[in-house]
């Protein structure tokens, strides 16, 4: 989707805010966020669901939110949407620890659960798939970003469409986010890196040597 | 225009209170322990593993050992993912590693336009303004400028800026240009002037041991 969340090229922002000696977490509840993402409730979404829910959020909140309140939209929804829990439960036991922030939690020791979310931690979930089909694309080749501008999510960004550049690197082959994100299956595809030249892109104002490479699944891809 | 947008923890438009939000997780918290869906062992060992064990220092290990072992950076510039494995680094949002390599011509910076994509297992999860739209924004269109007012890094003119933008399950992670001077340096003092930004490729590895942070203007 042509979403608030596409943000390459984009002006205004102002200058890059950098904090000094940065802590990894700023607050006990994006720690425990980011806990709660990456233990078992990571079942209910893979990846791609995961950003496709973040890009769904209404624009003005997506760039108003903090980074972590944009995954605890995320966990709400699928969290709802699974029937995993209740609104009611929800709306109510967020009241409560509103009231009470040290209302007690229950602890629950799970050396199985635990272990499930260290391995994932460790080894990871890769989305590269074997596919047997021949790529249509090599190294060396020159090709368009297609001009499309799906509804759904997409991992085609909008400041290539269009524009030529050349296949750099051919990655392997990878689920699809365009079908994955909606259920809709993996479809994986081939993955190039494809570089292009800031002047195809933004035009004779762009500095001289500067290029952006961009990771295109295959039928994002078109012979120029 | 007044840049008070985009996901820095001191900004002014906040839809939500940080009380709000407290409560809200917590009551998440809740309900999944009571539903045997998360353990307070899973969460406590999750967040101290990025807290305290997973984060540059990694990264910095694996440039130091390519900039010692040359047999290693052929591995490391070929197969990151193998590479870094064989120093028993790897997991979550790193399963296919890229490693770029600044040279005399060349010097690599990475960002995800879309989201947040960062490599994980050698960085640590990102900075606050790795993922603002800040960032996200400016890096594809006016890379030069932004290192030079945003980073003061004046990246010279004989060098090409390749931007790498994550738009997909790929990580990438910058080999720094190993600084003149250090050819005495033992690989372990090396990986200590290996700095978190020169692995994404907005700074350069600092001159002296644990000063991190270059001066800024403001």
């Amino acid at each position: 989707m042509n979403g608030v969340h596409d943000l390459g090229g984009m002006h205004g922002f102002g200058p890059v805010k950098i904090e000094e000696n940065e802590p990894v977490f700023h607050a006990e509840w994006e720690s425990i966020l980011f806990a709660l993402t990456h233990t078992k409730p990571a079942w209910l979404y893979n990846g791609d669901e995961f950003r496709r829910a973040i890009e769904n959020m209404n624009p003005a909140d997506y760039l108003a939110a903090r980074y972590y309140e944009r995954w605890l939209f995320m966990l709400e929804h699928y969290l709802l949407k699974k029937n995993v829990i209740t609104k009611e439960e929800y709306e109510a036991r967020a009241r409560l620890y509103k009231r009470n922030p040290r209302a007690p939690l229950p602890r629950v020791y799970d050396s199985k659960c635990t272990m499930e979310a260290l391995r994932l931690m460790r080894e990871g979930s890769s989305t590269r798939r074997e596919v047997h089909r021949q790529p249509k694309f090599k190294v060396g080749d020159r090709v368009l970003a297609r001009n499309i501008n799906p509804t759904g999510h997409t991992r085609l960004p909008r400041y290539v469409r269009g524009k030529a550049g050349t296949i750099v690197k051919a990655h392997g082959s990878f689920v699809l986010p365009d079908t994955n994100a909606h259920g809709k299956g993996e479809n994986p595809e081939h993955v190039y890196n494809v570089r292009f030249d800031s002047k195809e892109i933004w035009g004779q104002s762009a500095e001289e040597k500067e290029v952006v490479h961009v990771d295109l699944w295959e039928s994002y891809l078109q012979k120029p | 225009m007044k840049s008070t947008v985009g996901g820095n923890q001191t900004e002014n438009l906040h839809k939500h209170e940080e009380a709000d939000l407290a409560a809200r997780v917590r009551a998440l918290e809740s309900l999944l322990l009571e539903k045997r869906l998360v353990s307070t062992d899973a969460i406590e060992k999750l967040i101290a593993s990025y807290e305290n064990d997973i984060g540059p220092m990694l990264g910095a290990r694996v440039v130091a050992r390519a900039w010692v072992d040359p047999d290693y950076k052929k591995r490391l510039l070929k197969n990151a993912t193998a590479a870094c494995k064989e120093l028993g680094i790897g997991g979550m949002e790193g399963e296919n590693m890229v490693v770029v390599e600044n040279t005399p011509t060349v010097h690599n910076v990475v960002v995800c336009t879309l989201c947040s994509c960062y490599p994980w297992p050698v960085l640590g999860l990102p900075p606050n303004w790795y993922k603002s739209p800040q960032y996200r924004s400016k890096m594809v269109i006016e890379p030069r400028k932004a290192l030079r007012e945003d980073f003061h890094l004046e990246i010279g003119r004989e060098k090409e800026v390749q931007v790498w933008d994550s738009s997909a399950e790929i990580r990438y992670l910058v080999l720094p240009e190993r600084p003149k001077g250090t050819e005495h340096m033992t690989e372990t003092q090396l990986a200590s002037i290996i700095t978190r930004e020169s692995m994404i490729g907005v700074g350069l590895p600092t001159r002296k041991k644990k000063s991190r942070s270059r001066k800024r203007k403001r």
